[in-house]
């Protein structure tokens, strides 16, 4: 029989097919508008303006990035990082991606009775850096308690918002036949060191998180590169749901090839040992652009100036349509499909 | 060397994948038995790197897929008492029973919970006194030493609120039972060199004897498969079949002595029903009588409603091999990995979902083009 979904599953949680199922029959229908729809990191939203010139008054429009995510991560603390880092960043990030310099912040906790005031004195603290490093402000904020057992310790959500700079216009529907794609950087870390540390599974070594502010970096490529078509932080689904996105808003067969893809010798031993396809772990401080080719190299050595940027390489190509999908050429010359998971990923049982 | 990494240098490779290409013989069927074989298959894209005459089978070892509707009704009944704790891996939740799955359960309030080791389950029935821990075993011989060693450390803890729900089998009898059906032509086997990590190669011994068919174990690397696929080829050229061990870094003959005796305390071995294929004598791990009273199915009590097989689903033939997906009229229609009908389709290592998620030629967001690898 078929398993109806009459109630809300944890795997309609996990940025795949189920995520983008309930988000396409439950929460945009109602909401439904020209911003939305575009389904990007950040919503772009136009104000009109005026401003005082010497022939009179001219029209102005000023476009407001705006995104708001809320974090849940289990354990609160985890190498390289911590919900606090997390939340500050993720947003910086989803500003960052589509083109706009991110400035304001507005964090709220929802704490669970009991935690100590300890934990959350270093979260807080672990936030003022990173909005530090990022240089943004957070600027207004709330607080709620509830009763044990009603959250996990510490919720926090943060929504955020910059300006896009005039004239820059990047999307996931932008991209093109002939366009570059680059990734910045290892994958899969963020998301093995969650679990490493969540499972405790004594592993020899740790493996870090990634997480991290992207926008100095997305800064330096739009001095590179003005005409960056999208960009893409693979977080929750990993680099693969993102891909797969992308070629969805732009209707573009991407192929890449595994050979390219880097990743951390304890990452992929993690992965292999679990059985976990690193391409659909999350990451936290990678992006994806999608740029013209003959940009590329030069967009890939102004990354490498960056140290969020170090690792960047190209990993594939757009190749055009019909079809919109992802083909992955694997090291020994086979081609596969990329295609979204439909939930979360399990370990291997055998 | 992260022993990874080399495994899959394209120049490892290329020797066997020429060899293969070079068979001008008549079709030669080999099926893999197990799903992470499967898997590995898709994953690489080994199929398109075949010639059209070496045609691949994927066999019944997933156990997940294997699990029969029964088995599945009775955890989601036993996970619904109020009181009751249930412990099993990840893959097992979204797979459909007659009526529900243990995600579905888990959603409508029932305490479900998925461990990356069944070690877990004795550490929460120890925080857990009040309630009863069932622990969910699935798996061939890979995990069932895993859950022996569980129930060996409940016995000598005294739990008396942890249970056992088995659903572990044993592969070579199913593969015996396969042979002997006549229902599938096989000229050659791919067998899991993780089962054989714990029983050896000895067991499958009777397939290139009794059955005159071609054995190698092996492990899960591309080079690993295809110098299998290459030396069941040469068997099936020469007419000389043999068991032969292609994973010496991870098996021998006898495989894990010590593994073997610590099942042999805790199951003792009867038939069990395989989904599809159905009761198979000797492939069944149930408790001994030494460890009878961890046994859900016999002390603790559930009401179970008939069981329902659902209508269209083709996993039952294409867990023997008899079909390939894309031949049951619900793949990647009625059937997807969102909405399965059938377990194939929802375990990690189903053959269903392999197909839908890796083939470029079925697969997801296809265009109907069959690729062919660069």
């Amino acid at each position: 029989m078929s398993v109806s979904h009459s109630r809300v599953l944890l795997a309609h949680g996990s940025g795949g097919k189920l995520a983008s199922e309930l988000l396409s029959t439950i929460f945009l229908p109602p909401f439904a508008n020209p911003i939305l729809k575009t389904m990007d990191d950040s919503a772009v939203c136009p104000f009109m303006d005026e401003v005082s010139t010497s022939g009179g008054k001219e029209p102005l429009e000023i476009r407001v990035a705006f995104t708001t995510d809320s974090y849940v991560v289990k354990p609160l603390f985890f190498p390289g990082g911590d919900i606090g880092r997390l939340a500050v960043c993720g947003t910086v990030n989803d500003l960052s991606m589509v083109g706009a310099n991110p400035r304001y912040l507005s964090a709220a906790f929802i704490v669970e009775e009991g935690l100590p005031t300890s934990c959350l004195r270093r979260v807080v603290g672990s936030m003022k850096k990173a909005a530090r490093e990022a240089g943004v402000s957070i600027v207004t904020g709330d607080t709620k308690v509830v009763e044990r057992g009603s959250v996990d310790g510490l919720f926090i959500n943060t929504a955020g918002i910059g300006l896009v700079p005039p004239g820059r216009k990047v999307s996931g529907a932008l991209v093109q036949e002939g366009d570059s794609v680059i990734l910045s950087g290892p994958v899969a870390n963020h998301g093995i060191s969650v679990l490493l540390e969540r499972e405790r599974m004594g592993f020899v070594g740790t493996v870090q998180s990634d997480v991290a502010p992207l926008n100095h970096l997305v800064s330096r490529m739009f001095e590179t590169c003005p005409n960056l078509r999208a960009l893409r932080d693979p977080t929750r689904g990993g680099v693969a749901t993102s891909l797969v996105e992308i070629s969805r808003q732009s209707g573009v067969t991407i192929r890449i090839f595994e050979e390219k893809i880097p990743i951390d010798p304890d990452v992929a031993g993690a992965c292999e040992i679990l059985g976990y396809d690193p391409l659909y772990v999350a990451n936290e401080g990678k992006l994806l652009a999608f740029v013209p080719r003959a940009e590329a190299p030069l967009v890939v050595e102004a990354m490498r100036s960056i140290e969020q940027g170090r690792g960047a390489v190209v990993i594939g190509e757009v190749t055009g349509g019909p079809d919109a999908r992802v083909l992955m050429t694997t090291r020994i010359g086979g081609t596969r499909v990329v295609d979204m998971l439909s939930g979360g990923q399990f370990p291997r049982i055998c | 060397m992260s022993f990874v990494e080399e495994l899959r240098l394209p120049d490892l490779v290329r020797p066997f994948i020429r060899k293969i290409a070079s068979y001008e013989g008549p079709p030669i069927h080999i099926m893999e038995v197990c799903g992470t074989h499967t898997v590995a298959i898709f994953r690489h894209g080994l199929k398109g790197l075949l010639p059209p005459a070496v045609k691949l089978l994927s066999g019944p070892g997933c156990p997940v897929c294997v699990t029969p509707n029964e088995v599945i009704d009775r955890a989601i009944a036993l996970a619904a008492v109020p009181g009751h704790i249930l412990v099993t891996f990840g893959d097992m939740m979204k797979v459909p029973g007659s009526y529900s799955s243990l995600a579905q359960a888990k959603a409508e309030g029932a305490d479900v919970r998925v461990v990356y080791s069944p070690l877990e389950s004795i550490q929460l029935a120890r925080e857990n006194r009040s309630k009863i821990v069932i622990f969910f075993g699935v798996g061939f011989e890979t995990t069932a030493p895993t859950t022996a060693a569980c129930l060996v450390e409940a016995r000598s803890a005294s739990l008396r609120n942890y249970f056992f729900l088995s659903a572990h089998k044993l592969v070579p009898p199913a593969i015996g039972a396969l042979l002997t059906s006549g229902d599938v032509h096989v000229d050659g086997l791919i067998c899991p060199g993780h089962v054989s990590a714990i029983i050896g190669s000895k067991p499958y011994e009777f397939i290139a004897r009794d059955h005159g068919i071609g054995c190698v174990v092996t492990g899960f690397e591309p080079v690993d498969i295809l110098q299998a696929l290459s030396l069941l080829v040469e068997m099936r050229t020469s007419g000389r079949p043999s068991v032969v061990i292609g994973y010496r870094r991870a098996v021998r003959p006898e495989g894990n002595v010590k593994a073997q005796e610590l099942m042999r305390t805790v199951f003792s071995v009867g038939s069990s029903v395989w989904r599809g294929i159905g009761e198979i004598p000797g492939t069944g791990l149930s408790l001994s009588d030494e460890y009878e009273g961890f046994c859900a199915t016999r002390h603790l009590d559930v009401k179970l409603r008939p069981v329902r097989e659902a209508a269209g689903c083709s996993c039952g033939e294409i867990l023997r091999g008899v079909k390939s997906p894309p031949e049951c009229r619900l793949f990647g229609t009625a059937c997807t990995p969102e909405y399965p009908v059938g377990p194939c389709m929802v375990s990690t290592e189903g053959t269903c979902a392999a197909w839908y998620r890796y083939s470029p030629s079925t697969g997801a967001g296809s265009g109907g083009s069959s690729e062919r690898g660069a």
